[in-house]
């Protein structure tokens, strides 16, 4: 720091976009993921071991009465727990890291929207959730006997919705969060009511009438229907649309939450 | 050179900000700062000094009262300034877990015009930390990546919030030198400190806040020319103040004492010493711990403390000499 000399003749960078300022805040935030040993664990490994603990609770269901299979409901639990995980729950966490190290705020001092430092942040592990859903595809398509998507747009749709979603509703619940410690506590509400409620652990037609209905509200059960019946090919179009719409809302209200509530810095 | 008749880049007209819970941090300030001009916001803790500079980088909407920012509402039009600005927050900001270089690259990926990160790091002597994390960063060493990365763009407005506070001696030199060089090319420099030596050497102008309103503003010269100097010494014993010559006609505009020492203050710092001197030699006395000093910063500084302090004390508690002297001093102002 000795001599000030300021003005060089050296190449500047032309005016930056939003998905250039998108693609920096991602590769920043994926090496400190890749860094992070317990956000690996929960983000990488929890999603792909977890769909195993439901095996024999499933198989003792009568599944073949409602015209389900065990491979798609095991297929459709790893994608539901990839969201909940790799996005939902890292993510709580990593909203809260960044804003009580003040990088939140520090990133608002620049170029980049409210929307580009948010979604920067959420890239990398999106990009883990949907390379861990074509894994578990794949590995379900060849082992466990089940065939080819038979509605393959309905099932995209139901993994895109749910993973707007879960990082929507991250963002809001790290809202709520006061420290990257106590996020393992927040974010468990979610984590139970979706993983029994939505579909996950067990099929909404095995429950009382009363109680499938109201569980097909919660905010995440419109997107697994979509990726399991996306597979199986056994919704309507009536079905589908009211998933679709039913999940919407959900995305417009967690926008919602986060645009009007989110704290971008510690409280004082 | 007239600085203030030139472009006006920053303009705050009776900015106010109240935080939830109703606490009004800056109570209706107006200021501007022209090009190339450095202008330093200087106060105690809790001044108003960062509420007030957030309200300048766009960080919130102000509670009443309007800010310009090159000519556009920093807050409502972010994309149109944010491009042109450089912004050194008060603390921190970067992630832990990235190093120094990682840590520029991403900024720079954020940053219209950005220029090599390398040269910026090399200009505040960080080249070679560039594969240290920051979490090793020294405190000081973090306020020269932050400051780095604000002047990664060469802005034309540059904020920066207790830039040198964290540094030793040297490094707030070179700091210094960074900013006096970068204000030589244009840049525009609004800062804020709590090191009155920071202001009255860098400052172009400056303003002292106080519980949200400017105390004392314009060139360091002219806020300390405003001040009495001061006179103070210890009296031998047996003498008593009363023993002193009529001190009105000495130039004297208001005295008090601190402990055993006596203290004069007066707008005509010669004239007042002579006169005191005269008489001491007069009367054979040796008046010892003599400090004749001109006004300075720090002065109007504690001045402005003392004045307000003094107001909010109610009479008779325990420091009656001193509100005396903050009295006296405040009317002689």
């Amino acid at each position: 720091m000795s001599t000030p000399t300021i003005a060089t003749g050296a190449a500047r960078s032309g005016a930056t976009t939003p998905l250039g300022r998108l693609r920096a805040l991602s590769r920043a935030e994926f090496t400190l993921l890749m860094r992070n040993r317990s956000a690996v664990i929960t983000a990488l490994f929890v999603p792909l071991l977890l769909p195993f603990s439901l095996y024999q609770g499933m198989r003792e269901m009568d599944l073949a009465a409602h015209g389900l299979s065990l491979g798609v409901l095991m297929l459709t639990a790893g994608i539901g727990f990839s969201l909940l995980f790799a996005v939902y729950a890292t993510l709580v966490a990593t909203y809260v890291s960044r804003r009580e190290e003040l990088v939140l705020k520090r990133l608002r001092t620049g170029e980049a929207s409210d929307a580009e430092v948010l979604g920067g942040t959420a890239m990398p592990v999106l990009a883990v959730s949907l390379a861990q859903t074509l894994l578990m595809a794949v590995a379900c398509a060849a082992l466990l006997d089940i065939g080819a998507p038979k509605a393959p747009h309905l099932l995209v749709l139901g993994v895109v919705l749910g993973a707007v979603l879960c990082a929507a509703l991250g963002a809001a619940t790290a809202r709520l969060t006061r420290t990257v410690e106590s996020s393992q506590v927040s974010s468990l509400p979610f984590l139970f009511v979706t993983m029994l409620g939505s579909g996950m652990a067990v099929p909404t037609e095995v429950m009382p009438d009363r109680m499938a209905a109201v569980c097909e509200l919660l905010p995440l059960s419109p997107a697994i229907r979509l990726v399991r019946d996306g597979w199986l090919g056994t919704m309507s179009a009536g079905e589908a649309l009211t998933a679709v719409a039913t999940a919407l809302v959900w995305v417009v209200l967690g926008v919602f939450a986060v645009r009007r509530w989110f704290r971008w810095e510690p409280r004082r | 050179m007239d600085i203030s008749k030139g472009e006006q880049v920053i303009e705050v007209t009776d900015l106010r900000r109240v935080y939830k819970g109703g606490y009004e941090a800056v109570r209706g300030i107006s200021f501007s700062v022209g090009r190339g001009e450095i202008f330093a916001l200087l106060g105690t803790n809790g001044a108003g000094k960062t509420s007030t500079v957030e309200l300048l980088e766009g960080m919130d909407r102000p509670a009443g009262g309007r800010v310009r920012v090159l000519g556009h509402d920093p807050y409502g039009e972010r994309a149109a300034v944010r491009p042109r600005t450089g912004v050194m927050l008060q603390e921190g900001g970067f992630p832990s877990g990235l190093t120094v270089a990682e840590t520029a690259r991403m900024w720079a990926g954020c940053t219209s015009g950005a220029r090599p990160e390398a040269e910026v790091l090399e200009l505040v002597g960080l080249r070679r930390r560039a594969d240290v994390k920051v979490k090793q960063l020294s405190g000081g060493e973090r306020r020269r990546l932050d400051l780095a990365l604000a002047l990664l763009g060469d802005p034309e407005v540059l904020f920066l919030d207790e830039p040198t506070t964290g540094l030793d001696a040297e490094g707030r030199r070179e700091t210094w030198e960074l900013v006096r060089a970068l204000r030589d090319q244009g840049t525009t420099v609004l800062l804020t400190t709590h090191y009155l030596e920071e202001a009255e050497d860098l400052a172009d102008r400056l303003a002292i806040l106080h519980e949200g309103r400017i105390a004392a503003s314009g060139t360091p010269a002219e806020v300390t020319a405003a001040r009495p100097s001061r006179i103070s010494f210890e009296l031998p014993a047996g003498h008593l103040p009363a023993d002193l010559p009529p001190l009105a006609p000495m130039g004297v505009v208001g005295h008090g004492t601190e402990g055993s020492l006596l203290r004069l203050h007066t707008c005509e710092l010669q004239r007042t010493a002579t006169e005191l001197l005269a008489w001491a030699a007069a009367e054979g006395l040796e008046l010892r711990r003599l400090d004749v000093r001109s006004a300075s910063l720090e002065e109007a500084f504690l001045d402005i403390a003392r004045e307000a302090g003094g107001r909010q004390e109610t009479p008779g508690t325990g420091q009656a000499i001193d509100q005396g002297t903050a009295r006296k001093t405040e009317k002689a102002s």
